[in-house]
């Protein structure tokens, strides 16, 4: 089984329809089985269409919760707190859950006992089915934390299964940036198609996910989307891509076709099979799969 | 006015809209412009505004250097940690900085007193000018996961004391975690901008939960590249009563453009007069 992660560092470069395009062409020829790693904006699904199978509640991080009544308003938990949670009161001082890191550094220096710490429902993670092979996915409240740590959940989910069921292949639609949520969608990924667009922005970007790539030891192919919008740019990060010994493959021209598919609920693939857009993604799934073979 | 430009899903055009209201204001003159970049693990308003940095801060985490001098090896620091930074195991202590969040949970908890903390830098601030524009922007290091702590020492450094009469401006990065939340903490409004697909229809309902729902701020929205997808999101607008404060239509001049680096309001002047407007709506909802 390999596993494939596709990675943008800026957002909005075309990852989710890249990673649905994949999963219906991969789909064709073996069996598959796909996560969703951008936990805070999952929209794989809205392109795939799943029957939710299985629904859990995921619990994580903690917060501190003060007791007004044991509350002698001392201030400790304020004055110990390096976040910014505590709001001070004149009876009791409470904490700002949205801003409580749950080091619990005030639930040990509290003298009353006031404080509890108590581990929040941060979020869910879905066990789904779709036609083109099971789909991990997981929704991360607002505005919560620890996103890192359900991204590796879904992963490892959609990693069990996988070997479970000897699937050739698991692919993971990663979140935008380089931080938590990149790495732990990156880890223990044999590939990462990397999808940028040629603006000054995406050179930028794809530079800095690159770095991060390389760091974890993550081996990387380019895929620059939207590519005649400023072909230019495509020379230059092509120029970039070999200085860095990094391969490129088929270029995906721009085209409105890709919003038309994403509001019909279908890969562009599916969607528009002789158009431009499928083609070129045929060819970059060819390329994959070669890469994949090698590794 | 301090504002909050953010949108769930990347790629919309934050940036695009963050710059060129910072642009048009600056031009207008009306109004002094302090520019926050608070995508710090992608951040690219500066390939825009093209600003002289004047001054660098990095920005570390306070992790503990543990004295084995004074040590006991009881175990304490590691029972205390929330993050697992810390473990004893036998006769050593390991710490695991990249894991650290820099509570210093366990240096107070330390009976011996045998642990101090040190910087370890994650990141740099730095901050400037793009001719008028106060810029600042916050910069992660490559491999390290946590952003937040570089966008708090970016707001802490780079916004005005008093913001009346200025404008703030913070570019948030895609998503709505907790790098949003820590983006959006503080404002005076929150700036939507999203494009009219069910992919950024999705991702705009999950911002305006956190922007409006939890941290009650008043929102509003930006509509790019008009035309190339369905209505879904001006249905949603009008059934929540969240204002479309301007619409930026689907133009291959402005792709081209932007991708190139040039503002908006540099290449199609006419811009100019609808991002000061657009700043004098915001002003108008905050004051309800």
């Amino acid at each position: 089984m390999k596993q494939l992660v596709i990675l943008s560092g800026k957002g909005g470069t075309g990852k989710t329809t890249v990673a649905a395009a994949l999963a219906h062409l991969a789909a064709r020829e073996s069996s598959v089985v796909l996560a969703d790693a951008d936990v805070d904006a999952a929209n794989l699904e809205l392109v795939l269409a799943p029957t939710r199978l299985e629904e859990h509640d995921f619990f994580s991080g903690q917060v501190a919760v003060i007791d007004a009544d044991t509350c002698t308003a001392c201030g400790r938990c304020a004055e110990v707190c390096r976040f910014d949670a505590v709001v001070p009161g004149d009876v009791a001082y409470r904490v700002t859950p949205i801003d409580c890191e749950g080091c619990a550094s005030c639930y040990y220096q509290c003298p009353a006992e006031a404080i509890q710490m108590v581990e929040p429902r941060v979020g869910q993670w879905f066990r789904s089915d779709t036609r083109f092979g099971p789909l991990f996915h997981a929704h991360l409240f607002a505005g919560q934390e620890n996103s890192g740590k359900l991204v590796t959940l879904v992963k490892q989910q959609g990693r069990l299964l996988a070997l479970d069921t000897s699937a050739e292949l698991l692919i993971v639609d990663g979140p935008p940036g380089i931080g938590c949520p990149v790495i732990s969608a990156s880890a223990g990924a044999d590939l990462a198609l990397l999808v940028v667009e040629p603006t000054v922005a995406g050179a930028h970007d794809l530079e800095r996910i690159l770095g991060t790539t390389n760091h974890f030891g993550v081996p990387a192919l380019v895929c620059v989307n939207k590519a005649d919008i400023n072909p230019t740019r495509v020379t230059e990060i092509a120029a970039y891509c070999r200085q860095q010994g990094i391969s490129m493959v088929k270029a995906v021209p721009y085209d409105t076709v890709v919003s038309k598919a994403m509001v019909q609920g279908q890969p562009v693939t599916a969607y528009e099979p002789e158009g431009a857009v499928a083609r070129a993604l045929e060819g970059v799934w060819e390329q994959i799969k070669t890469t994949l073979r090698a590794a | 006015m301090i504002i909050t430009i953010a949108s769930g899903k990347g790629g919309t055009g934050k940036t695009t809209v963050a710059i060129n209201l910072a642009l048009a204001l600056t031009e207008d003159g009306s109004t002094p412009v302090h520019f926050l970049d608070c995508d710090v693990e992608e951040p690219n308003a500066h390939l825009f505004l093209k600003p002289t940095i004047e001054r660098q801060q990095p920005v570390g985490i306070p992790v503990p250097v543990v004295d084995l001098a004074k040590c006991t090896y009881c175990g304490r620091c590691a029972e205390v940690c929330a993050y697992h930074a810390i473990a004893v195991v036998g006769q050593r202590v390991l710490v695991f900085p990249e894991l650290c969040h820099g509570c210093g949970s366990c240096t107070l908890n330390c009976p011996t007193e045998a642990i101090h903390e040190e910087l370890n830098i994650i990141g740099v601030v730095e901050q400037g000018h793009a001719r008028a524009i106060h810029f600042a922007h916050g910069i992660l290091n490559v491999g390290e996961p946590m952003a937040v702590p570089i966008i708090r020492q970016l707001k802490q450094q780079a916004i005005p004391k008093l913001a009346n009469g200025q404008a703030v401006i913070l570019d948030a990065s895609p998503g709505t975690a907790c790098p949003v939340v820590e983006s959006l903490h503080g404002a005076d409004f929150a700036l939507m901008v999203t494009e009219p697909t069910p992919f950024g229809l999705h991702d705009l309902r999950l911002a305006v939960q956190v922007a409006r729902d939890e941290l009650g701020l008043p929102v509003g929205i930006v509509v790019n590249r008009d035309g190339i997808g369905d209505t879904g999101v001006d249905e949603y607008a009008a059934a929540e009563g969240i204002p479309i404060l301007m619409r930026i239509p689907l133009d291959r001049r402005i792709a081209e453009a932007y991708s190139e680096g040039v503002p908006l309001v540099q290449a199609l002047p006419e811009w100019r007069e609808r991002f000061v407007d657009l700043y004098r709506r915001m002003a108008q909802e905050v004051a309800g």
